[in-house]
C-alpha cells in the first residue's frame, strides 16, 4: 500500500475542537510506519482518543489532513476506510453469537459462505476460542469477550487496527497475559496497530514507539527505552516510570552538561531542555540510578541524605530520603547483603552520574 | 452453622434439619411481611377489578329470566319432541304461570329476554298475559291460539325452550353477528343486523394503524432523546410527557378546534388558496379524526419504552458496525434495529391494547363511521340495556387482547419487554 518514502499513516497539522473554544488536539504531526505498533499514551483528556477517533472516521479534524497509504482520509466514511477497531467495552453485538459477530464484517464485504466460515474459524482459533462460536457474548467472561473483539477487528485482515484502551476492563493478571497475546498476534500478522492507553507499563511492554500525549500535543515520540531513559521534558519524565524531581536554577552551562543549584547544592547534570544560564530547571533522576554510599570522588554528584522511610518490596527496598531539600527523594536499593543494614533515621550519602541526571524544563 | 452432608445425600444445617427447610424457616418471616404489605393492593384489585369483571363476564352467559318466570313450563318443554304443536298440558302450565300474581315482575324480564331472540316476542307476551288471565278453564291451546296465532307455531315454543336454559352462549353469537335459529342451529344474522364483526374489524384495523403510525413517529424522536446530551434530551422529554399532564378531554377538544371544517387547519389551507372555500376538507367526525387524535394521545406510550431501550444501546455498537465495513443503512438494520425490538414490541403491545379499547376519543371526534367497538359496548350498557351482549362484546375483546399477549410472549418473549 504505502510506497517506499511515504509513511503508512500520516497526521498533517491536525487540529480538533469540539466547542470552537478549546483545542483538544493542537497541531498534531505524526507518521506511522507500515507494520508498526504505535501507542498513544497520556492522561485522560490529553487528546489521544480523539486522534484515534479521527483516524477511524468517527470524528472529523477541524483543520489539517489525515492520510492513509497515500490517500487523504478526511472525506472517506468510516466503513470505507477498512480499519479494524477494538473498542474499550468491546462493543460486541449482543443479539448475535460469537461466530455471527465475527462473520459480520465478512458478510458486509459479500464474501461467500464458505470463505466466511473458514475465516471465522481461523480467527476464533487464533484467539483460542474455537469452541465458543455458538455462544452469545453475554455468556463469555471479560477476557473471552476481549478476545472476540480482537478477533472481529482482525478477521477481515485490515492493514491497520486501532485499539482504544482494550484492556482497561480486565483484571491485572489477565491484562498482562493479553498484552503478550496482542503483541504476538501483531508480530505474526504484521499489520499496523495504533493503541491508545493511559497505562504506561502497557505502553512500554507492547509498543515499537510511544507517542506521549498531554494537553493536546505529543510531548515525545520515541522508542520505549528512549522514553524511559531519555525523557525530553519534565512531563514525560514524570509520566513514564518513577522519577525524582529536583527543582533548581541553572548557574553554568558547559558543552553537553550544566550545573544546577538545588537548595544550595551544585548538581552536575546533562543539559536536555534548558535554554541557558539563569533558567529554572527540573532535574530528573531515576530512583534505580541513585547509588548508595559511593566511594568519595567516584561520582560527580555525591550528597548527604537522611533515611525517612523504608518499604520492603522483596527484590528491592524502597527508601524515601531527604536529599537536596527534597523530602520525597526515592532510592531503590537492591536487596543485597551489604544493603540490608540501613535503618530509618540513618544519615547516608547518595550519588549519581551526570548522564543519569537530566536537566529538563521547569 | 456448618452444612453437613449425611448418608441420605441431603445437605443439612448444624442442628440436623435439612438445609432447604432451615432456609425456608429463616426467610418465612420476611416473606410473610412482604406479603402482608401487598395485601391492601391485592384486596383492592380483587374488589375493584377482578370481581366486577368476573361478574360482568358471567352476565354474558347467564339468562335466568325465562326459567325463573316459567319453571314448570320450561321443565315440561324439555320433554317435548319439537314436532307440531305442544300438548295441552304445556299450554295449561304456561297459562297458570302467566296468571300467577307472584310472577308479575318476572314476566316483563322474561319478555325482554325472549325479545332478544325474536323481536316482537315482548308484545306477544304482554298481549297474552293480559288476556289469558280472563280465561278460566281449558282447553288452553285454543285460547292461546285465539289470542295470537303465533302460539300455534312450532318455532314460538322452540324459542321458549331455547330461552329456558339459564346459561347460554347466545350473547356471544350475537356479538359475532350470528344467531340461533329456533331449532337450535347457528345461522348468520340477517344482513341488516350484522354490525359487530365490521366494528371489531374496524377497531383492529384502526388499532394496527395507530400502532404503526406511533412506531413511525416515535422511533426518530426516541433515538434523538437517547442520543442527545442530557440537558437537551430532558427538555425534549418534557415535551413528550406534556400530553400526560393535560386532560384527555382538553387534548381531544383541541383536535376538534384544529380539525373541524371551520377550524384552524382548514382556515389556513383556504387562506393559502390550497383548498377552495366550498370544499374544505372533512377531517373530524370521521375515521380521520379518530385516527389522528388517537395517534397523538397514544404516542407517549410508544416513546417511553423505545427511549428506555435505546438508552441502553452503547454508541460504540454503531461505530463498531461502521468500522467493520457496514454502511449506515446496514449498520442500522442489522445492529441497531434488532436491539430495539424489545422496545418496539413493548410499545406496540401497549399502544395496541390501549387503542383496541379506546372509547372517549372516538366518541368525541369519531362521528358516525369513526366509532369503535367500545362505543357500541357503551351503547348496550347505557341505552339498550342489553348487558349480556355488552358483556359478550367485552369478553371477546378481552379474549382478543389475551390472545395477542400470548402471541407476543411466544414471538418476542414477555421477559424481553422493557417499559421505561
Amino acid at each position: 500500500m504505502a510506497n517506499g518514502n511515504q509513511p503508512f499513516v500520516q497526521f498533517k497539522n491536525v487540529q480538533k475542537t469540539y466547542d470552537g473554544e478549546i483545542l483538544v488536539v493542537k497541531d498534531l504531526n505524526l507518521d506511522i510506519e507500515n507494520g508498526e505498533f504505535l501507542t498513544m499514551l497520556g492522561p485522560s483528556g490529553s487528546g489521544k482518543t480523539t486522534c484515534l477517533m479521527m483516524l477511524a472516521g468517527f470524528e472529523t479534524p477541524t483543520q489539517g489532513q489525515i492520510m492513509l497509504g497515500g490517500t487523504e482520509l478526511n472525506n472517506v466514511p468510516p466503513h470505507k476506510r477498512g480499519i479494524g477497531m477494538v473498542f474499550q467495552n468491546y462493543a460486541l453485538f449482543p443479539h448475535m453469537s460469537v461466530a455471527e459477530n465475527l462473520a459480520f464484517p465478512l458478510e458486509v464485504r459479500k464474501l461467500t459462505k464458505a470463505e466466511t466460515e473458514q475465516k471465522v474459524n481461523r480467527a476464533l482459533d487464533m484467539v483460542e476460542l474455537g469452541a465458543f462460536g455458538d455462544r452469545r457474548p453475554a455468556q463469555l467472561s471479560g477476557g473471552q469477550q476481549q478476545r472476540v473483539a480482537l478477533a472481529r477487528a482482525l478477521v477481515f485482515e485490515p492493514d491497520l487496527v486501532l485499539m482504544d484502551e482494550p484492556l482497561g476492563a480486565l483484571d491485572k493478571n489477565l491484562r498482562e497475559q493479553m498484552q503478550y497475546e496482542i503483541k504476538h498476534i501483531h508480530e505474526n500478522l504484521g499489520m499496523s496497530v495504533v493503541y491508545v492507553t493511559h497505562d504506561q507499563s502497557e505502553a512500554l511492554t507492547m509498543s515499537d514507539r510511544i507517542a506521549v500525549f498531554n494537553d493536546g500535543k505529543i510531548q515525545q515520540l520515541a522508542k520505549p527505552a528512549d522514553l524511559y531513559e531519555r525523557p525530553d521534558n519534565a512531563f514525560v519524565a514524570q509520566f513514564i516510570g518513577e522519577n525524582n524531581r529536583l527543582s533548581g536554577k541553572v548557574t553554568a552551562v558547559n558543552g553537553t552538561g550544566c550545573t544546577v543549584e538545588v537548595a544550595g547544592n551544585a548538581v552536575q547534570s546533562l543539559k536536555v531542555n534548558i535554554s541557558g544560564q539563569g533558567d529554572i530547571s527540573t532535574l530528573s533522576i531515576r530512583p534505580e540510578r541513585v547509588q548508595l554510599a559511593p566511594a568519595p570522588g567516584s561520582l560527580p554528584n555525591i550528597f548527604d541524605a537522611k533515611v525517612l522511610e523504608l518499604i520492603y518490596l522483596g527484590d528491592h527496598i524502597r527508601c524515601r530520603m531527604a536529599c537536596c531539600g527534597d523530602d520525597e527523594f526515592i532510592v531503590k536499593v537492591p536487596n543485597t547483603h551489604s544493603n540490608t543494614s540501613i535503618a530509618k533515621g540513618d544519615d547516608v550519602r547518595v550519588g549519581w552520574e551526570i548522564d543519569d541526571c537530566r536537566a529538563l524544563d521547569a | 452453622m456448618a452444612a453437613i452432608t449425611e448418608n441420605d445425600g441431603l445437605m443439612r444445617a448444624a442442628d440436623g434439619t435439612p438445609l432447604k427447610q432451615a432456609l425456608a424457616r429463616a426467610t418465612r418471616m420476611n416473606k410473610a411481611r412482604a406479603f402482608l404489605l401487598t395485601t391492601p393492593l391485592l384486596a383492592f384489585i380483587l374488589v375493584t377489578f377482578i370481581l366486577p369483571i368476573g361478574m360482568m363476564l358471567f352476565r354474558s352467559i347467564e339468562a335466568p329470566e325465562v326459567s325463573e318466570a316459567f319453571p314448570k313450563t320450561v321443565a315440561i318443554l324439555e320433554q317435548w319432541d319439537g314436532v307440531g304443536q305442544p300438548s295441552e298440558e304445556i299450554y295449561a302450565s304456561l297459562a297458570a304461570e302467566m296468571a300467577d300474581p307472584e310472577n308479575r315482575f318476572k314476566l316483563g324480564k322474561a319478555g325482554t329476554r325472549l325479545n332478544y331472540i325474536e323481536s316482537g316476542f315482548r308484545s306477544l307476551m304482554n298481549k297474552t298475559v293480559r288476556r289469558i288471565k280472563r280465561v278460566d278453564a281449558g282447553p288452553y291451546k285454543e285460547a292461546f291460539i285465539k289470542i295470537d296465532k303465533r302460539w300455534g307455531e312450532t318455532d314460538t315454543w322452540k324459542i321458549i325452550r331455547l330461552a329456558g336454559d339459564p346459561y347460554t352462549y347466545r350473547a356471544y353469537l350475537n356479538a359475532l353477528d350470528l344467531t340461533q335459529a329456533p331449532d337450535g342451529n347457528i345461522v348468520a344474522q340477517p344482513e341488516i343486523k350484522q354490525i359487530y364483526v365490521t366494528l371489531f374489524e374496524r377497531t383492529i384495523f384502526v388499532s394496527i394503524g395507530v400502532t404503526i403510525a406511533c412506531i413511525a413517529l416515535a422511533y426518530p424522536i426516541s433515538y434523538l432523546l437517547a442520543t442527545l446530551p442530557s440537558g437537551t434530551s430532558n427538555l425534549l422529554m418534557i415535551f413528550v410527557l406534556l400530553p400526560f399532564w393535560t386532560s384527555l378531554l382538553v387534548r381531544t377538544t383541541s383536535w376538534i378546534v384544529l380539525l373541524q371544517t371551520n377550524g384552524v387547519i382548514n382556515d389556513i389551507l383556504v387562506s393559502l388558496g390550497i383548498v377552495g372555500t366550498d370544499d374544505r376538507i372533512q377531517m373530524i367526525y370521521n375515521m380521520t379524526g379518530t385516527f389522528i387524535a388517537m395517534t397523538h394521545i397514544l404516542l407517549p406510550f410508544m416513546v417511553l419504552p423505545l427511549y428506555s431501550v435505546m438508552k441502553t444501546i452503547p454508541r460504540d455498537h454503531m461505530r463498531a458496525a461502521r468500522s467493520l465495513g457496514a454502511n449506515p443503512a446496514i449498520a442500522f438494520g442489522r445492529i441497531y434495529l434488532p436491539q430495539t425490538i424489545p422496545g418496539v414490541g413493548a410499545g406496540s403491545i401497549l399502544v395496541f391494547i390501549l387503542a383496541i379499547g379506546y372509547y372517549i376519543t372516538p366518541a368525541l371526534v369519531g362521528g358516525q363511521d369513526g366509532q369503535l367497538i367500545s362505543n357500541i359496548i357503551e351503547y348496550h350498557m347505557k341505552k339498550s340495556l342489553n348487558w349480556s351482549l355488552a358483556a359478550a362484546l367485552g369478553g371477546i375483546l378481552l379474549a382478543g387482547v389475551l390472545a395477542l399477549y400470548w402471541l407476543y410472549n411466544r414471538i418476542v418473549g414477555i421477559s424481553n419487554m422493557k417499559l421505561g
